[in-house]
């Protein structure tokens, strides 16, 4: 008998009893689904991680100026600003594997625009905050070395801002009022998205990092040069951790800390803090792909539970197709194949299932859809071969039966 | 010409630890195109010679020659194609596939025959024209009287033009009239050249036969030709 016919024949036999094949597949639907909905779910969630890395900025080393005792009380980080400008050139000239290092300060300020205002962070930067961050200009451009060095009234806003104050439309060369300074908006950043938690990336003013100590963030306190925070972009990933050493090396030296002495900054590897979250969700992932494995073998159980019950309630029927001609082969390709169209009915099932709740999923988190088709064929093999494994032995059993003793049976 | 020779066949079967014997040196010829039934009182021996010469079982020792070929020592998978291409069967209780339709269950031999489908539902729209049932083909067995159910079970033995047909108790599910038919049909189809063996313990089911196999204790006790019975068909 062709394979054809073997299939149509299991198809007919699977029909008469409808309900019953349909709940004996359940446990394959549920097995097969729920991997391929973890496996795309997960790939989804890693693409998503992989995207806020880029956003964040690829090779991201943060240097924060670090807390300091001010007799026997320790400051929050940040809170001294004992890094500085030279510190930032230092890094850059004696670290060749670093491709930007930008000097930042930060503060928040209200923003005004005619009879609108919003309230945002505002980043005072460098020529390499930029590059190091990974921003694109969306309209306008970027600062001039002048307006750097000149420390001029200039500003870019995030696509958050630009939304929340002007709408849509062109913003550049439009005024701007911050902290009732007056400035004018030079150009718009492209929108990276919603990033590392709820921590809007978007929602950020820019302005040249002299014109922030000058005016915006005129700290009387500290030095016009001290800087809050350093982003370095390293060149090439592998050498995150030898230039984060390097960097503490340098800092160290310049800072005149002894190797008994705290550190009086922290370094920061922002594409790691993102990856280990990204990890233990995989790990999360892992786990209940492996719960859903152990359905897939209870279904495989169940589905031979019903074979046996079939093959017995058919005993009949295999006599009679044993005496009308059917070898032992026929009989057992008969419900092995049964037993493989069900499972993987069940799987195709499952699998569409699967991408139903992949699409949902994705749709409420905002993540891409990422449909695995490896994974996918491997689960339609599995299936299969879940089919295989556990139909053999009632399909084994039909086989084996006695032609005249299963006519005899009532 | 001997169609089925038998030649001192013994057959025992253990129930249990204890041994049956249910054949006990049997030797019978049967030649192409004859009406044999087969009688004699459970136990006898009877359904176990229907089982060996249908090539359903093998005999402990002795030899069973069916149209020249030793059936006895062949293996159990070139039996199962001797049952297809020559033996066609007839049960008592029809033994048809539910939910299938009439034409699909003559068309099953041919299935394990390796026939094309095209083939096959032409095959089995014949045989089903011959049992006179061609205007129920796309009937299920729930659909269909006791008479026409054992008719398509008749269509289902013929499908493949066996040369020798067994029934074993073909009848007994039936009302007295619907056997009759049958009765009739099996001589028709003896009438056309087919070898027909019934196995039976109804007198009257026997009359249709010209040759009864009398068994009793695993023996044939008596072989009786019935010539006046050919005169009356």
């Amino acid at each position: 008998m062709s394979l054809f016919e073997l299939v149509r024949v299991a198809f007919d036999a699977l029909r008469v009893n409808m309900l019953r094949s349909f709940l004996t597949m359940l446990g394959i639907v549920i097995g097969v689904g729920a991997v391929i909905a973890m496996v795309t779910v997960g790939a989804g969630a890693h693409a998503e991680v992989d995207r806020q890395i880029q956003a964040l900025g690829s090779n991201l080393l943060m240097i924060r100026s670090g807390s300091r005792f001010f007799g026997g009380a320790r400051t929050a980080a940040g809170s001294t600003q004992s890094l500085t400008v030279e510190d930032t050139r230092a890094l850059k000239a004696e670290i060749p594997e670093i491709l930007a290092a930008a000097s930042t300060n930060r503060g928040s300020a209200q923003v005004v625009v005619g009879n609108q205002n919003w309230s945002t962070t505002v980043y005072g930067v460098d020529a390499d905050y930029l590059v190091a961050r990974n921003w694109e200009i969306a309209q306008g451009r970027e600062f001039e070395p002048s307006e750097y060095r000149n420390g001029s009234k200039v500003v870019l806003l995030g696509n958050t801002v630009v939304n929340e104050l002007f709408g849509a439309g062109n913003v550049v060369g439009q005024p701007i009022r911050i902290k009732n300074v007056p400035f004018t908006v030079v150009g718009a950043l492209r929108g990276k998205g919603q990033s590392f938690g709820p921590w809007d990336q978007d929602d950020t003013i820019m302005v040249p990092f002299k014109t922030a100590q000058g005016r915006l963030l005129g700290k009387s306190k500290h030095r016009s040069d001290s800087v809050r925070d350093i982003y370095v972009s390293v060149r090439d990933p592998r050498s995150m951790d030898y230039v984060q050493q390097e960097i503490g090396e340098v800092l160290r030296q310049r800072h005149r800390i002894g190797p008994d002495q705290q550190d009086t900054f922290s370094i920061r590897n922002m594409t790691e803090m993102v990856e280990a979250r990204a990890e233990a969700n995989q790990i999360f992932n892992m786990l209940l792909a492996a719960v859903a494995s152990v359905s897939l073998v209870v279904g495989g159980i169940g589905i031979m539970n019903i074979m046996l019950v079939s093959v017995t309630e058919r005993t009949r029927e295999i006599g009679l197709r044993m005496a009308v001609g059917a070898k032992e082969r026929d009989i057992m390709l008969q419900f092995l194949v049964e037993a493989v169209t069900l499972c993987l009915l069940g799987g195709l099932i499952g699998i569409v299932v699967a991408l139903a709740v992949t699409v949902g999923v994705a749709e409420i988190a905002g993540w891409p859809v990422l449909v695995e088709w490896p994974i996918i064929f491997v689960a339609v093999a599995f299936s299969g071969a879940i089919g295989i494994f556990f139909g053999f032995y009632p399909a084994r059993k039909a086989a084996a039966k006695d032609p005249i003793e299963a006519l005899r049976t009532e | 010409m001997a169609f089925l020779r038998c030649q001192d066949v013994h057959k025992d079967y253990t129930v249990g630890t204890e041994t049956v014997r249910a054949l006990d040196g049997v030797s019978v010829t049967v030649d192409r195109g004859e009406f044999v039934s087969v009688m004699g009182p459970s136990g006898s021996g009877k359904s176990t010679f229907m089982n060996l010469i249908g090539c359903l079982d093998r005999p402990n020792s002795g030899s069973i020659e069916l149209d020249g070929e030793h059936v006895s020592d062949l293996s159990s998978e070139a039996l199962a194609g001797v049952r297809n291409q020559k033996i066609g069967f007839v049960f008592q209780q029809f033994n048809l596939l539910g939910r299938t339709t009439a034409l699909d269950n003559v068309a099953l031999p041919l299935l394990y025959g390796g026939v094309d489908r095209a083939e096959r539902t032409r095959r089995a729209a014949e045989a089903l024209l011959r049992v006179g049932l061609d205007d129920r083909a796309q009937h299920l067995p729930s659909q269909l009287s006791g008479g026409q159910q054992q008719r398509v079970a008749i269509a289902r033995a013929l499908v493949n033009s066996p040369d020798m047909l067994l029934a074993d108790e073909p009848t007994g599910a039936l009302d007295t009239a619907t056997g009759t038919e049958i009765m009739n049909l099996f001589q028709a189809l003896n009438g056309a050249g087919l070898t027909v063996i019934v196995v039976t313990h109804e007198a009257e089911v026997a009359a249709y036969a010209r040759r009864v196999l009398r068994f009793r204790d695993g023996v044939i006790t008596a072989d009786t030709m019935d010539e006046v019975q050919d005169v009356a068909v």
